[in-house]
Protein backbone atom coordinates (compact mmCIF):
# COMPACT_ATOMS: atom_id res chain seq x y z
CA UNK A 1 0.00 0.00 0.00
CA UNK A 2 2.93 2.21 0.97
CA UNK A 3 5.36 1.11 -2.03
CA UNK A 4 1.99 1.86 -4.20
CA UNK A 5 1.47 5.17 -3.00
CA UNK A 6 4.84 6.48 -2.99
CA UNK A 7 5.03 5.24 -7.02
CA UNK A 8 1.67 7.63 -7.66
CA UNK A 9 3.68 10.55 -5.96
CA UNK A 10 6.60 9.86 -8.25
CA UNK A 11 4.42 9.56 -11.07
CA UNK A 12 2.31 12.79 -10.14
CA UNK A 13 5.71 14.74 -10.09
CA UNK A 14 7.10 13.24 -13.46
CA UNK A 15 3.67 14.02 -14.82
CA UNK A 16 3.72 17.81 -13.53
CA UNK A 17 7.27 18.83 -13.69
CA UNK A 18 7.95 19.63 -17.39
CA UNK A 19 4.72 20.87 -18.46
CA UNK A 20 6.27 23.77 -19.82
CA UNK A 21 8.69 21.77 -22.23
CA UNK A 22 5.81 19.18 -23.43
CA UNK A 23 3.29 22.29 -23.98
CA UNK A 24 5.84 23.86 -26.45
CA UNK A 25 6.23 20.77 -28.63
CA UNK A 26 3.28 18.69 -29.78
CA UNK A 27 5.25 15.86 -30.39
CA UNK A 28 7.91 14.97 -28.54
CA UNK A 29 10.04 11.47 -29.28
CA UNK A 30 12.39 10.02 -26.32
CA UNK A 31 14.84 7.62 -25.99
CA UNK A 32 13.40 5.74 -29.00
CA UNK A 33 14.97 2.47 -30.40
CA UNK A 34 14.08 0.09 -32.36
CA UNK A 35 15.37 -3.72 -33.44
CA UNK A 36 14.93 -5.55 -36.13
CA UNK A 37 15.91 -9.10 -36.49
CA UNK A 38 18.70 -8.73 -33.70
CA UNK A 39 19.84 -5.55 -35.96
CA UNK A 40 19.52 -2.49 -34.09
CA UNK A 41 18.02 0.31 -36.53
CA UNK A 42 18.39 2.96 -34.87
CA UNK A 43 18.68 3.53 -30.72
CA UNK A 44 17.87 6.92 -28.08
CA UNK A 45 16.58 8.58 -30.66
CA UNK A 46 14.61 11.98 -29.72
CA UNK A 47 13.47 14.77 -30.99
CA UNK A 48 10.21 16.93 -30.44
CA UNK A 49 8.25 18.95 -33.57
CA UNK A 50 6.23 21.92 -32.86
CA UNK A 51 3.58 23.14 -34.92
CA UNK A 52 4.65 24.13 -38.63
CA UNK A 53 7.38 22.09 -38.47
CA UNK A 54 8.34 19.39 -41.23
CA UNK A 55 10.86 16.36 -40.54
CA UNK A 56 12.62 15.18 -43.34
CA UNK A 57 13.86 11.59 -42.26
CA UNK A 58 16.12 10.33 -44.71
CA UNK A 59 19.01 7.69 -45.02
CA UNK A 60 19.73 4.90 -46.71
CA UNK A 61 17.52 1.52 -48.01
CA UNK A 62 17.20 -0.66 -44.81
CA UNK A 63 18.19 2.30 -42.29
CA UNK A 64 14.50 1.93 -40.44
CA UNK A 65 12.67 5.31 -42.10
CA UNK A 66 9.75 3.22 -42.69
CA UNK A 67 10.35 1.05 -39.20
CA UNK A 68 10.61 5.06 -37.58
CA UNK A 69 7.00 5.96 -39.08
CA UNK A 70 5.37 3.06 -38.42
CA UNK A 71 6.71 3.46 -34.58
CA UNK A 72 5.82 7.33 -34.82
CA UNK A 73 1.78 6.15 -35.94
CA UNK A 74 2.08 3.64 -33.52
CA UNK A 75 1.26 0.65 -36.07
CA UNK A 76 4.30 -0.87 -34.15
CA UNK A 77 5.67 -1.08 -30.75
CA UNK A 78 9.02 0.27 -29.66
CA UNK A 79 11.53 -1.61 -28.09
CA UNK A 80 12.39 1.20 -25.51
CA UNK A 81 11.37 5.14 -25.18
CA UNK A 82 8.39 6.42 -25.74
CA UNK A 83 6.36 9.09 -27.93
CA UNK A 84 4.26 11.57 -26.44
CA UNK A 85 1.50 13.01 -28.25
CA UNK A 86 0.65 16.80 -26.31
CA UNK A 87 2.37 15.89 -23.44
CA UNK A 88 0.12 12.03 -23.47
CA UNK A 89 1.91 8.80 -24.24
CA UNK A 90 0.39 7.67 -27.31
CA UNK A 91 -0.37 4.73 -26.15
CA UNK A 92 -2.84 5.65 -23.43
CA UNK A 93 -4.73 8.20 -25.75
CA UNK A 94 -6.95 5.24 -27.01
CA UNK A 95 -7.50 6.32 -30.51
CA UNK A 96 -7.04 10.15 -29.79
CA UNK A 97 -4.06 10.37 -31.45
CA UNK A 98 -4.97 8.33 -34.21
CA UNK A 99 -8.13 10.81 -35.05
CA UNK A 100 -5.34 13.52 -35.29
CA UNK A 101 -3.16 12.02 -37.08
CA UNK A 102 -3.04 10.87 -41.06
CA UNK A 103 -1.08 8.06 -42.77
CA UNK A 104 0.49 7.30 -46.12
CA UNK A 105 2.62 4.09 -45.91
CA UNK A 106 3.89 1.84 -48.35
CA UNK A 107 0.62 0.11 -48.48
CA UNK A 108 -1.84 2.31 -50.09
CA UNK A 109 -4.73 0.88 -48.37
CA UNK A 110 -6.61 1.03 -51.93
CA UNK A 111 -9.08 -1.65 -52.36
CA UNK A 112 -8.45 -2.91 -56.01
CA UNK A 113 -11.83 -3.85 -56.70
CA UNK A 114 -13.26 -0.86 -55.76
CA UNK A 115 -13.43 2.51 -57.56
CA UNK A 116 -12.02 5.52 -56.80
CA UNK A 117 -14.88 7.54 -55.33
CA UNK A 118 -15.98 4.19 -53.00
CA UNK A 119 -12.62 3.80 -52.01
CA UNK A 120 -13.08 7.28 -50.97
CA UNK A 121 -16.20 7.15 -49.61
CA UNK A 122 -15.50 4.27 -47.08
CA UNK A 123 -12.06 5.89 -46.01
CA UNK A 124 -14.46 8.94 -44.95
CA UNK A 125 -17.49 6.95 -43.61
CA UNK A 126 -14.74 4.86 -41.33
CA UNK A 127 -13.09 7.76 -40.17
CA UNK A 128 -16.77 9.44 -38.96
CA UNK A 129 -16.26 12.52 -41.78
CA UNK A 130 -19.30 14.29 -42.95
CA UNK A 131 -20.22 11.40 -45.57
CA UNK A 132 -22.27 13.63 -48.07
CA UNK A 133 -19.21 15.55 -48.79
CA UNK A 134 -19.03 16.02 -53.03
CA UNK A 135 -15.87 14.23 -53.70
CA UNK A 136 -15.86 15.09 -56.94
CA UNK A 137 -14.16 18.62 -56.93
CA UNK A 138 -11.27 16.90 -55.20
CA UNK A 139 -11.04 14.10 -58.27
CA UNK A 140 -11.13 16.68 -60.47
CA UNK A 141 -7.83 18.48 -58.37
CA UNK A 142 -6.28 15.30 -58.48
CA UNK A 143 -6.60 14.16 -62.47
CA UNK A 144 -8.74 10.74 -61.60
CA UNK A 145 -11.79 12.75 -63.32
CA UNK A 146 -13.63 10.18 -65.62
CA UNK A 147 -11.61 7.35 -63.93
CA UNK A 148 -13.92 7.78 -60.76
CA UNK A 149 -15.66 4.70 -61.48
CA UNK A 150 -13.29 2.06 -62.76
CA UNK A 151 -11.96 -0.47 -60.16
CA UNK A 152 -8.58 1.22 -59.06
CA UNK A 153 -7.04 -2.25 -60.34
CA UNK A 154 -7.50 -0.76 -63.60
CA UNK A 155 -5.53 2.35 -62.92
CA UNK A 156 -2.18 3.03 -62.92
CA UNK A 157 0.39 2.86 -60.05
CA UNK A 158 0.59 6.72 -59.58
CA UNK A 159 -3.10 6.96 -60.28
CA UNK A 160 -3.82 4.77 -56.89
CA UNK A 161 -1.46 6.86 -55.40
CA UNK A 162 -3.05 9.90 -56.10
CA UNK A 163 -6.09 8.14 -54.90
CA UNK A 164 -4.25 7.23 -51.31
CA UNK A 165 -3.12 10.97 -51.25
CA UNK A 166 -6.71 12.37 -51.55
CA UNK A 167 -6.73 11.55 -47.83
CA UNK A 168 -4.68 14.74 -47.15
CA UNK A 169 -7.47 16.63 -48.41
CA UNK A 170 -9.98 15.38 -46.80
CA UNK A 171 -8.96 14.73 -43.23
CA UNK A 172 -8.28 18.11 -41.49
CA UNK A 173 -5.59 16.95 -38.88
CA UNK A 174 -2.36 18.39 -37.09
CA UNK A 175 0.32 15.49 -37.77
CA UNK A 176 1.00 14.31 -41.03
CA UNK A 177 3.57 11.29 -41.76
CA UNK A 178 3.75 10.10 -45.10
CA UNK A 179 6.16 7.56 -46.24
CA UNK A 180 7.78 8.04 -49.77
CA UNK A 181 4.90 10.09 -51.49
CA UNK A 182 6.67 11.01 -54.05
CA UNK A 183 7.28 7.37 -55.76
CA UNK A 184 5.57 7.14 -59.17
CA UNK A 185 3.92 10.24 -59.60
CA UNK A 186 4.08 12.32 -62.51
CA UNK A 187 5.93 16.11 -61.86
CA UNK A 188 2.25 17.35 -62.05
CA UNK A 189 1.37 15.93 -59.21
CA UNK A 190 4.51 16.17 -57.09
CA UNK A 191 3.76 20.23 -57.58
CA UNK A 192 0.82 19.54 -56.23
CA UNK A 193 1.79 17.30 -53.21
CA UNK A 194 4.44 19.94 -52.44
CA UNK A 195 1.63 22.65 -52.22
CA UNK A 196 -0.44 21.05 -50.33
CA UNK A 197 2.25 20.27 -47.68
CA UNK A 198 3.48 23.99 -47.72
CA UNK A 199 -0.39 24.91 -47.41
CA UNK A 200 -0.47 22.51 -44.06
CA UNK A 201 2.71 23.98 -42.94
CA UNK A 202 1.51 27.04 -43.04
CA UNK A 203 -1.79 26.03 -40.91
CA UNK A 204 0.76 25.05 -38.16
CA UNK A 205 0.51 21.59 -38.64
CA UNK A 206 3.35 18.60 -38.22
CA UNK A 207 4.94 16.96 -41.17
CA UNK A 208 6.94 13.88 -41.45
CA UNK A 209 7.75 12.09 -44.14
CA UNK A 210 10.86 10.48 -45.89
CA UNK A 211 11.95 10.92 -49.34
CA UNK A 212 14.95 10.27 -51.13
CA UNK A 213 13.99 13.61 -53.45
CA UNK A 214 15.42 16.80 -52.04
CA UNK A 215 12.27 19.07 -51.05
CA UNK A 216 12.64 22.53 -52.33
CA UNK A 217 10.74 23.58 -50.27
CA UNK A 218 10.29 27.85 -49.21
CA UNK A 219 10.25 27.40 -45.61
CA UNK A 220 13.22 25.75 -43.40
CA UNK A 221 12.93 21.83 -43.39
CA UNK A 222 14.61 19.90 -40.49
CA UNK A 223 16.55 16.99 -41.47
CA UNK A 224 16.82 13.83 -39.72
CA UNK A 225 19.57 11.08 -41.45
CA UNK A 226 19.24 7.82 -39.85
CA UNK A 227 22.82 5.79 -40.74
CA UNK A 228 22.60 1.96 -41.95
CA UNK A 229 23.94 0.06 -39.28
CA UNK A 230 24.94 -3.21 -39.57
CA UNK B 1 -19.14 5.08 -33.23
CA UNK B 2 -21.69 3.00 -34.47
CA UNK B 3 -22.45 5.21 -38.24
CA UNK B 4 -18.46 4.34 -38.86
CA UNK B 5 -19.10 0.35 -37.93
CA UNK B 6 -21.69 0.46 -40.29
CA UNK B 7 -20.05 2.03 -42.67
CA UNK B 8 -17.54 -0.40 -42.58
CA UNK B 9 -20.23 -2.82 -42.95
CA UNK B 10 -21.27 -1.47 -46.22
CA UNK B 11 -17.60 -1.27 -47.74
CA UNK B 12 -17.77 -5.60 -46.51
CA UNK B 13 -21.05 -5.63 -48.64
CA UNK B 14 -20.21 -3.89 -51.52
CA UNK B 15 -16.75 -5.77 -51.74
CA UNK B 16 -18.82 -9.11 -51.70
CA UNK B 17 -21.20 -7.42 -54.30
CA UNK B 18 -18.21 -6.99 -56.52
CA UNK B 19 -16.41 -10.38 -56.19
CA UNK B 20 -19.39 -12.38 -56.93
CA UNK B 21 -17.43 -15.08 -58.37
CA UNK B 22 -14.83 -15.20 -55.54
CA UNK B 23 -18.63 -15.99 -53.15
CA UNK B 24 -20.00 -18.55 -55.06
CA UNK B 25 -17.22 -21.10 -55.49
CA UNK B 26 -16.94 -22.12 -51.76
CA UNK B 27 -20.96 -22.58 -52.05
CA UNK B 28 -20.35 -24.64 -55.44
CA UNK B 29 -17.74 -26.64 -53.93
CA UNK B 30 -20.67 -27.14 -50.84
CA UNK B 31 -23.03 -28.74 -52.95
CA UNK B 32 -21.07 -30.65 -55.40
CA UNK B 33 -19.29 -32.38 -52.25
CA UNK B 34 -22.79 -33.14 -51.07
CA UNK B 35 -24.24 -34.43 -54.61
CA UNK B 36 -21.31 -36.67 -54.39
CA UNK B 37 -21.78 -38.60 -51.60
CA UNK B 38 -25.35 -40.22 -52.92
CA UNK B 39 -22.94 -41.33 -55.81
CA UNK B 40 -20.27 -42.79 -54.22
CA UNK B 41 -22.03 -44.40 -50.84
CA UNK B 42 -25.17 -45.45 -53.61
CA UNK B 43 -29.16 -44.37 -52.88
CA UNK B 44 -30.06 -46.11 -50.40
CA UNK B 45 -32.43 -44.02 -48.92
CA UNK B 46 -31.57 -45.29 -44.99
CA UNK B 47 -27.54 -45.15 -45.54
CA UNK B 48 -27.69 -41.45 -46.54
CA UNK B 49 -29.92 -40.72 -43.84
CA UNK B 50 -27.59 -42.39 -41.58
CA UNK B 51 -24.38 -40.14 -42.96
CA UNK B 52 -26.31 -36.75 -43.36
CA UNK B 53 -25.60 -35.00 -40.85
CA UNK B 54 -22.08 -35.60 -41.12
CA UNK B 55 -21.73 -34.99 -44.20
CA UNK B 56 -23.24 -31.83 -44.39
CA UNK B 57 -21.61 -30.43 -41.57
CA UNK B 58 -17.88 -31.64 -42.88
CA UNK B 59 -18.69 -30.17 -46.14
CA UNK B 60 -20.09 -26.76 -44.17
CA UNK B 61 -16.36 -26.83 -42.38
CA UNK B 62 -14.20 -27.39 -45.68
CA UNK B 63 -16.28 -24.68 -47.54
CA UNK B 64 -15.95 -22.58 -44.85
CA UNK B 65 -12.40 -23.09 -44.80
CA UNK B 66 -12.28 -22.05 -48.52
CA UNK B 67 -13.40 -18.45 -48.21
CA UNK B 68 -11.78 -18.24 -44.74
CA UNK B 69 -8.43 -16.07 -45.49
CA UNK B 70 -11.03 -13.23 -47.79
CA UNK B 71 -11.18 -11.97 -43.77
CA UNK B 72 -8.04 -10.26 -43.82
CA UNK B 73 -5.99 -11.32 -46.00
CA UNK B 74 -6.53 -8.76 -49.17
CA UNK B 75 -6.96 -5.99 -46.23
CA UNK B 76 -3.76 -7.23 -44.94
CA UNK B 77 -1.86 -6.78 -48.46
CA UNK B 78 -3.07 -3.77 -49.40
CA UNK B 79 -2.78 -1.53 -46.11
CA UNK B 80 -6.40 -1.04 -45.73
CA UNK B 81 -5.82 -3.22 -41.92
CA UNK B 82 -3.22 -0.22 -41.43
CA UNK B 83 -6.25 2.04 -41.94
CA UNK B 84 -8.48 0.55 -40.23
CA UNK B 85 -6.03 0.53 -36.98
CA UNK B 86 -5.00 4.02 -37.45
CA UNK B 87 -8.69 5.04 -37.61
CA UNK B 88 -8.96 4.79 -33.68
CA UNK B 89 -12.08 2.86 -33.68
CA UNK B 90 -11.43 0.00 -31.11
CA UNK B 91 -10.09 -3.05 -33.28
CA UNK B 92 -12.20 -5.14 -31.44
CA UNK B 93 -14.91 -3.62 -33.10
CA UNK B 94 -13.79 -3.50 -36.56
CA UNK B 95 -13.09 -7.42 -35.78
CA UNK B 96 -16.66 -8.23 -35.19
CA UNK B 97 -17.50 -6.20 -38.24
CA UNK B 98 -15.87 -8.07 -40.36
CA UNK B 99 -16.50 -11.56 -39.09
CA UNK B 100 -20.60 -10.63 -38.74
CA UNK B 101 -19.95 -9.45 -42.99
CA UNK B 102 -18.21 -12.93 -43.15
CA UNK B 103 -20.89 -14.79 -41.91
CA UNK B 104 -23.08 -12.71 -43.89
CA UNK B 105 -21.50 -13.46 -47.48
CA UNK B 106 -19.34 -16.03 -47.24
CA UNK B 107 -21.78 -19.19 -44.49
CA UNK B 108 -25.14 -17.54 -44.85
CA UNK B 109 -25.42 -18.58 -48.89
CA UNK B 110 -24.61 -22.24 -47.27
CA UNK B 111 -27.63 -22.10 -44.83
CA UNK B 112 -30.03 -21.03 -47.40
CA UNK B 113 -29.07 -23.61 -49.98
CA UNK B 114 -29.18 -26.66 -47.15
CA UNK B 115 -33.40 -27.17 -47.93
CA UNK B 116 -31.83 -28.55 -51.41
CA UNK B 117 -29.58 -30.97 -49.98
CA UNK B 118 -31.69 -31.86 -47.12
CA UNK B 119 -34.01 -33.45 -49.78
CA UNK B 120 -30.70 -35.08 -51.86
CA UNK B 121 -29.79 -37.11 -48.43
CA UNK B 122 -33.19 -37.55 -47.35
CA UNK B 123 -33.49 -35.91 -43.76
CA UNK B 124 -36.56 -36.03 -42.41
CA UNK B 125 -38.60 -32.66 -41.30
CA UNK B 126 -37.86 -33.35 -37.66
CA UNK B 127 -33.79 -33.64 -38.57
CA UNK B 128 -33.78 -30.78 -40.84
CA UNK B 129 -34.84 -28.80 -38.15
CA UNK B 130 -32.65 -29.20 -35.91
CA UNK B 131 -29.26 -29.18 -38.53
CA UNK B 132 -30.79 -26.00 -39.45
CA UNK B 133 -30.53 -25.05 -35.50
CA UNK B 134 -27.14 -26.32 -35.41
CA UNK B 135 -26.09 -24.55 -38.54
CA UNK B 136 -27.87 -21.49 -37.04
CA UNK B 137 -26.00 -21.56 -33.39
CA UNK B 138 -22.71 -23.49 -34.89
CA UNK B 139 -21.40 -21.65 -37.89
CA UNK B 140 -21.20 -17.80 -36.37
CA UNK B 141 -18.58 -19.64 -34.64
CA UNK B 142 -16.52 -21.10 -37.02
CA UNK B 143 -16.14 -17.24 -38.28
CA UNK B 144 -15.28 -15.93 -34.81
CA UNK B 145 -12.68 -18.65 -34.72
CA UNK B 146 -11.59 -18.81 -38.25
CA UNK B 147 -10.74 -14.68 -37.65
CA UNK B 148 -8.42 -15.53 -35.20
CA UNK B 149 -6.75 -18.09 -37.26
CA UNK B 150 -6.52 -16.21 -40.23
CA UNK B 151 -5.01 -13.32 -37.85
CA UNK B 152 -2.36 -15.59 -36.49
CA UNK B 153 -1.07 -16.39 -40.46
CA UNK B 154 -1.48 -13.42 -42.21
CA UNK B 155 1.89 -12.66 -42.06
CA UNK B 156 3.01 -15.79 -43.13
CA UNK B 157 3.44 -16.09 -47.01
CA UNK B 158 1.51 -19.46 -47.71
CA UNK B 159 -0.62 -19.97 -44.70
CA UNK B 160 -3.43 -21.84 -46.03
CA UNK B 161 -2.81 -25.18 -45.26
CA UNK B 162 -1.36 -24.17 -41.91
CA UNK B 163 -4.78 -22.76 -41.44
CA UNK B 164 -6.76 -25.12 -41.91
CA UNK B 165 -4.38 -27.49 -39.58
CA UNK B 166 -4.99 -24.99 -36.82
CA UNK B 167 -8.73 -24.71 -37.44
CA UNK B 168 -9.93 -28.10 -38.27
CA UNK B 169 -9.03 -29.53 -34.76
CA UNK B 170 -10.70 -26.58 -32.43
CA UNK B 171 -14.27 -27.37 -34.81
CA UNK B 172 -13.94 -31.22 -33.67
CA UNK B 173 -16.56 -30.40 -30.52
CA UNK B 174 -18.96 -27.96 -32.82
CA UNK B 175 -18.74 -31.16 -34.82
CA UNK B 176 -19.46 -33.72 -32.34
CA UNK B 177 -22.37 -32.14 -30.85
CA UNK B 178 -23.62 -30.69 -33.67
CA UNK B 179 -24.00 -33.80 -35.62
CA UNK B 180 -25.46 -35.73 -32.03
CA UNK B 181 -28.24 -33.07 -31.95
CA UNK B 182 -29.35 -34.03 -35.64
CA UNK B 183 -28.76 -37.85 -34.81
CA UNK B 184 -30.62 -37.08 -31.54
CA UNK B 185 -33.76 -35.38 -34.20
CA UNK B 186 -33.43 -38.27 -36.18
CA UNK B 187 -34.05 -40.74 -33.46
CA UNK B 188 -37.34 -38.51 -32.15
CA UNK B 189 -35.21 -37.47 -28.94
CA UNK B 190 -34.64 -33.98 -27.74
CA UNK B 191 -31.31 -32.25 -28.73
CA UNK B 192 -32.01 -28.67 -26.69
CA UNK B 193 -28.61 -30.27 -24.69
CA UNK B 194 -26.74 -30.47 -27.71
CA UNK B 195 -27.59 -26.93 -29.14
CA UNK B 196 -27.26 -25.53 -25.59
CA UNK B 197 -24.05 -26.62 -25.50
CA UNK B 198 -22.66 -25.02 -29.11
CA UNK B 199 -24.53 -22.14 -27.73
CA UNK B 200 -22.17 -22.02 -25.10
CA UNK B 201 -19.26 -22.35 -27.30
CA UNK B 202 -20.38 -19.44 -29.21
CA UNK B 203 -20.83 -17.13 -26.39
CA UNK B 204 -17.31 -17.89 -25.24
CA UNK B 205 -16.05 -17.24 -28.51
CA UNK B 206 -18.10 -14.22 -29.17
CA UNK B 207 -16.21 -12.81 -25.76
CA UNK B 208 -12.92 -13.85 -26.37
CA UNK B 209 -12.29 -14.54 -30.01
CA UNK B 210 -12.51 -10.33 -30.94
CA UNK B 211 -9.92 -9.80 -28.51
CA UNK B 212 -7.33 -12.87 -29.27
CA UNK B 213 -7.74 -11.84 -33.31
CA UNK B 214 -7.30 -7.79 -32.51
CA UNK B 215 -3.91 -8.61 -30.49
CA UNK B 216 -2.85 -11.00 -33.36
CA UNK B 217 -3.83 -8.22 -36.32
CA UNK B 218 -1.44 -5.93 -34.14
CA UNK B 219 1.43 -8.28 -34.06
CA UNK B 220 0.79 -9.21 -37.49
CA UNK B 221 2.26 -5.31 -38.18
CA UNK B 222 5.40 -5.53 -36.44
Amino acid sequence: MLLSAGFCAVHFVMNCQPPNRLSLSLLSVNNLSCIKRDRILFEELGFAMQPGELLHVQGPNGAGKTSLLRLLVGLSLPDSGTILWRGEDVRRTSGLYQSELCYFGHKLGVNLALSAIDNLRFWCRMQGLPAGQDLYPLLEILGLVGLEELPAGQLSAGQQRRIALARFWLKSCPLWVLDEPFTALDRQAVKLLKSRLAAHLQNQGIIIMTSHQSLDFPMPVRELHLEYRL
Amino acid sequence: MMARLTGLLGREMTLAYRQKSELIQPLIFFVLVISLFPLGVGPGPQMLQKIAPGVIWVAVLLSSLLGMERLFRDDFSDGWLEQMMLSGLPLYAVVLVKVTAHWLTCVLPLLLISPLLALFLNLTPAMYVALLCSLLIGTPLLSLVGATGVALTLGLQRGGVLLSLLLLPLFIPLLIFATSAVDAASMQLPYNGQLAIIGALLLLALALTPIATAHALKISQN
